[in-house]
């Protein structure tokens, strides 16, 4: 292959001279000199990756075009949680593949994210509408996983002293087993049973489906008040779509409310991504889990969109954290928002009406030919008892392009959707052995009853009814996109989230048919192309990480984390030693650590740092020691979150295993070991990879993840879903519709792209570091001085010199077109950067001399020649609004607000709002639309 | 009015009777966590344990517990702070109070701070 040829070539930023210059400055002669000083000999790997020849862009996209077509698409109407539909064609093109969109990420910077950030409201206002509750969060994992917040959500704001919770026997079958998984770790003791009568003694809580898994509509007033009655705070998982046509779980009394929005224009994907959804009542708002997007105002007093109530989340709270949660499903949420908004009311009512009056059609037919319905009321769900002749018929449907749900031996569901037709009814039909056309569906009758129609109207907002051409769909996405500052702007320089470059060629397989059409739950023969995909994906992984066995199934890394600490509990139980709960985790841990351990039902012990902000050795060792009756498990990231390679990482894997423990190793910054070291083979026992970090999917603007966990042999039959262990996600391999963007980053890089490219990763930092150090303190350095792939710089010293703070930093350089690096993380008052190796010399030059020129009007402060109260970093970001108005006070020109730099003003990126204000909207708290 | 008394958790009481305190948080606390955007406040008749937290102080950027200074029963609690959560920054030790508390043995006040030993306390 030519170098032009070579993917990793495109990938990779810095070209030949670009990375000359850089060592030169680091006065470093190659790149292996540099990993020489960089890496601690004692881990880095003695051998190449041992990976298939890498391939080249077209070969890649014919490899994956293959694997597509192994995959057979049928026509899946089997329901239980997931349906066809159809993606309208202008969300595809303007949405689901634009950068604009699925480059961002999660907006922690609100200036920078209204765009997103609107859409999202739009998502939470239609969950609230549609689910009759007040307040809905900016999307779930999935369904169960939903599920499982709701009974954890239920726990922390129930009055009853119960340890009990009961689960509807009509709840999908993959929800009770992830809320099992849930509930084990919690020590909750689950009820299944039967929704009639919940149980008959006391319960904190209770989850009840509807329509049911089988397609029941039931009335659940009942039910609900009685459990109640019992002490239960109620949830309800619900259906947006059924929702449409039948009374809102809100109405009936339930306390929360949950779901997935796959339906709403998001493809099945085999399982995932899609955005699932928790909704409750206004009195628990503080106590929900998950990202909550709210309304405030700007410095200028217009209104802007933020992040509300993140006292809640795990990197304020850590183990008292609401849930674990970091990345959510923010691309899939938007594209659900968008559909609604497409659609508006009365589009969305006219599918749910089609798909009902198709449901009550075919179950007519299969009654007038003698086949029973288990339930006369159902929304889009036929439960039909088939008999002896279910296999044939299951068979039969096959034959004729359908896959259908065989509930038992006797019994079939049939789910359909809005992508049914009359013509799919009369082939269901024949497999059924019933002949003839279907006729005209109008005149049907509904099998809603008068009691569970829906009287309220929903989604009256204007939103829902502004969009509905495709011109203005079109340009309302184009609208909200334009707001925002994603990957396709400007390198987004955020240390631990590791923004590297999303492969065009990686993404166009994800809304392939062959990948994007296939059901969770179709018969493995027909996902041939998957099961290869993800066999080779999973032994590249390993073989990176140095591990034994990979489990693809989390969808985020935040579950990859409760799924790697619940494979160690249940190996230390596998060995008698179940009483092992303690969790050591160091002081720079990320706040999802200590907060998956607390949902793993572990104790958390914090380890001392020392001065260079590595792990306290003396102080492990002493805390390993005196708990080695009860020691799990260490959780520790590396390199670490200091971005640093500590020397002595196989020293604190020794001491942890010495005294009973496993080691965790949090896979976040793997970016920097591909090829060089394995965490698997310098001591750790298992880790999370952040898929979307170290390989290539994008961020989505705060999702889809994929955080599989790759553990040594030991720990493989302990892997999530493999029988020891319960799922922790509801599709067995998790988000697998977004693994083929992985697989093709890895298929394109190969062993020397891989390595190559945490080379340059590292290279990057060190260059930045060099650069920027001259002008502010870099924290924290490793071996020979060098950090690893990202770099921290101080920034509190300035508060005392000058009042200007970290956020004044991060707002300025919006102006400047670039994304904060990460802020306040792990160390308050600091930025951390990290560049990723796809970012050329040139873009790091840039963002250096953006931070350089900021310096400089820092120093103005300083010397006070511009005053603390007026400056370009307080008033940072300018809009264009502020510049144009007619009078100019400030003490600076419009022209140094705007363009503070030359060129800037070829590229500018005009922030939409001034700096948002935290405290009046989490005082005002709005989180939909009025 | 009497005399604050502070704990090292930065907690103040001050006795409005003979053994029934006012309780809140200091003024160098409500500057550590900035705009205080809500309280989370006890509910009246609850017991408490010294030192056990009572109720939850959430600034846009952080969280932190208001602790019991000593043991007794929450009499009483800061409605007003629902409505008006800034009051805990602009006047922590008056209309900023958060609870009452009967003390179940008055004399463990004695154990807290005075001003003085807090304000020294603070610059250590």
């Amino acid at each position: 292959m030519t170098s032009a040829e070579k993917f990793s070539g495109r990938h990779i930023g810095p070209d030949e001279a670009g990375r000359c210059a850089m060592l030169e400055a680091l006065g470093l002669a190659s790149l292996d000199d540099l990993v020489a000083r960089a890496v601690p000999a004692s881990i880095r790997s003695d051998r190449e990756l041992n990976l298939p020849r890498a391939l080249s862009e077209p070969d890649a996209l014919r490899v994956l075009g293959s694997l597509a077509s192994e995959n057979r698409v049928l026509r899946s109407f089997i329901g239980q949680g997931y349906y066809n539909c159809h993606t309208p064609a202008v969300i595809v093109r303007n949405l689901f593949e634009n950068p604009a969109w699925y480059t961002a990420y999660t907006p922690y910077q609100p200036e920078i994210s209204q765009g997103r950030l609107e859409a999202l409201l739009v998502f939470q206002t239609v969950v609230c509408d549609l689910t009759g509750m007040e307040i809905a969060n900016a999307s779930m994992l999935d369904e169960p996983t939903a599920a499982a917040e709701a009974m954890a959500l239920a726990a922390r704001v129930t009055k009853s002293r119960s340890r009990r919770f009961f689960v509807d026997a009509e709840c999908h079958p993959q929800t009770v087993e992830v809320v099992r998984t849930r509930a084990k770790a919690a020590g909750i003791e689950l009820v299944v049973g039967s929704h009639e009568d919940p149980v008959s003694s006391e319960i904190f809580g209770a989850l009840l489906q509807y329509p049911g898994t089988r397609g029941e509509l039931r009335d659940l007033r009942e039910p609900i008040r009685k459990a109640k009655e019992r002490g239960a705070v109620v949830t309800v998982a619900c259906d947006l779509l059924a929702l449409c046509l039948v009374a809102p779980p809100g109405e009936l009394g339930a306390d929360i409310a949950i779901g997935s929005a796959q339906r709403f224009g998001v493809p099945p994907g085999y399982g995932g991504p899609h955005a699932g959804f928790l909704a409750t009542r206004d009195a628990h708002k503080r106590m929900m889990p998950g990202r909550l997007v709210g309304e405030t105002l700007d410095a200028a007093g217009a209104r802007a969109y933020r992040l509300a109530l993140q006292t809640r989340e795990q990197h304020i709270r850590r183990e008292k954290a609401t849930s674990n949660i970091c990345t959510a499903q923010v691309l899939l949420a938007v594209i659900a928002a968008m559909y609604a908004v497409y659609h508006g009311p009365e589009g969305l009512a006219a599918i749910a009406r089609r798909v009902h009056r198709l449901a009550v059609a075919l179950g007519d037919g299969l009654e007038g030919s003698g086949f029973g319905l288990a339930f006369d009321a159902f929304f889009d769900t036929l439960c039909v008892r088939a008999g002896t002749r279910t296999k044939e018929i299951l068979e039969s449907a096959r034959q004729r392009g359908y896959n259908l749900r065989e509930i038992d031996a006797q019994t079939i569901g049939i789910s359909l959707d809005e992508t049914a037709r009359p013509e799919d009814v009369e082939e269901i039909r024949k497999a059924f052995g019933i002949p003839g056309v279907l006729a005209d569906i109008e005149p049907v009758a509904q099998r809603i009853p008068e009691s569970l129609r829906r009287r309220t109207p929903y989604l009256t907002h204007p939103v829902f009814r502004r969009h509905r051409s495709e011109t203005g769909m079109m340009r309302y996405l184009r609208a909200l996109a334009d707001k925002d500052l994603a990957l396709d702007r400007a390198m987004i320089p955020l240390g631990s989230c590791t923004m590297k470059l999303n492969a065009a060629a990686g993404m166009m397989p994800v809304s392939w048919e062959g990948f994007a059409q296939i059901h969770p739950f179709a018969p493995p023969e027909q996902a041939r192309g998957y099961a290869r995909l993800i066999r080779e994906l999973e032994a590249w992984l390993a073989e990176i990480t140095g591990y034994d066995a990979v489990s693809v199934q989390p969808n985020a890394g935040s579950q990859g984390e409760f799924a790697g600490l619940l494979a160690i509990r249940a190996w230390h139980a596998s060995r008698g030693d179940g009483g092992r709960d303690l969790c050591l985790i160091p002081h720079s841990a990320h706040g999802t650590n200590p907060a998956s351990a607390h949902m793993a039902g572990l104790r958390v012990v914090e380890v001392q740092c020392d001065a260079e902000g590595n792990v306290d050795l003396a102080d492990l060792e002493k805390k390993a020691a005196e708990n080695a009756e009860t020691l799990a498990v260490l959780m520790v990231t590396y390199p670490s979150t200091h971005g640093v390679f500590e020397a002595r990482i196989r020293e604190i894997c020794e001491i942890v295993h010495r005294h009973g423990g496993q080691v965790y190793l949090d896979g976040a910054n793997l970016n920097a070991m591909m090829g060089l070291a394995a965490p698997g083979r310098f001591g750790a026992d298992v880790s999370q990879l952040n898929l979307h970090k170290t390989f290539a999917i994008p961020h989505g603007g705060g999702g889809p993840g994929a955080g599989p966990i790759a553990v040594r042999a030991h720990l493989a039959p302990f892997l999530p879903g493999r029988g020891k262990v319960g799922p922790v996600a509801g599709a067995q391999f998790g988000s697998a519709g977004i693994l083929p963007i992985s697989w093709a980053y890895i298929a394109m890089m190969g062993a020397e792209g891989l390595t190559e490219a945490s080379k340059v990763a590292i290279l990057n930092a060190n260059y930045v570091a060099k650069r920027l150090a001259a002008h502010f303190p870099v924290l924290y350095t490793g071996p020979g001085g060098l950090v690893a792939h990202e770099c921290i710089v101080d920034l509190r010293p300035l508060k005392e010199t000058s009042g200007i703070v970290v956020d004044d930093v991060a707002k300025r350089l919006m102006d400047f077109g670039f994304h904060a690096p990460t802020m306040s993380f792990p160390v308050p008052g600091t930025l951390m950067i990290e560049p990723t190796e796809s970012e050329s010399k040139e873009e790091l030059d840039r963002f250096c001399e953006a931070m350089i020129a900021i310096r400089e009007e820092i120093r103005a402060v300083e010397e006070g020649r511009l005053p603390r109260e007026d400056n370009p970093l307080v008033n940072a970001p300018h809009t264009a609004a502020m510049l144009l108005a007619r009078d100019w006070t400030h003490p600076y020109s419009r022209e140094q607000a705007a363009f503070p730099l030359p060129w800037v003003k070829e590229r500018k990126y005009w922030p939409p709002v001034a700096r948002v204000d935290h405290v009046y909207g989490d005082r005002h708290l709005v989180c939909r639309l009025a | 009015m009497s005399a604050l008394r502070m704990t090292g958790d930065h907690e103040w009481i001050r006795m409005d009777s003979a053994d029934t305190g006012t309780v809140g948080i200091t003024h160098y606390a409500q500057e550590q966590l900035g705009d205080v955007v809500f309280v989370e406040l006890p509910e009246v008749g609850r017991r408490v344990a010294k030192g056990e937290d009572v109720a939850v102080i959430e600034s846009v950027k952080a969280a932190a517990e208001c602790k019991a200074p000593a043991a007794g029963t929450v009499t009483e609690v800061n409605r007003a702070l629902a409505d008006e959560p800034a009051r805990v920054n602009r006047d922590p030790t008056g209309a900023g109070w958060f609870f009452k508390l009967k003390l179940d043995d008055p004399g463990e006040i004695e154990q807290l701070m005075d001003e003085d030993a807090y304000k020294a306390s603070l610059t250590k």
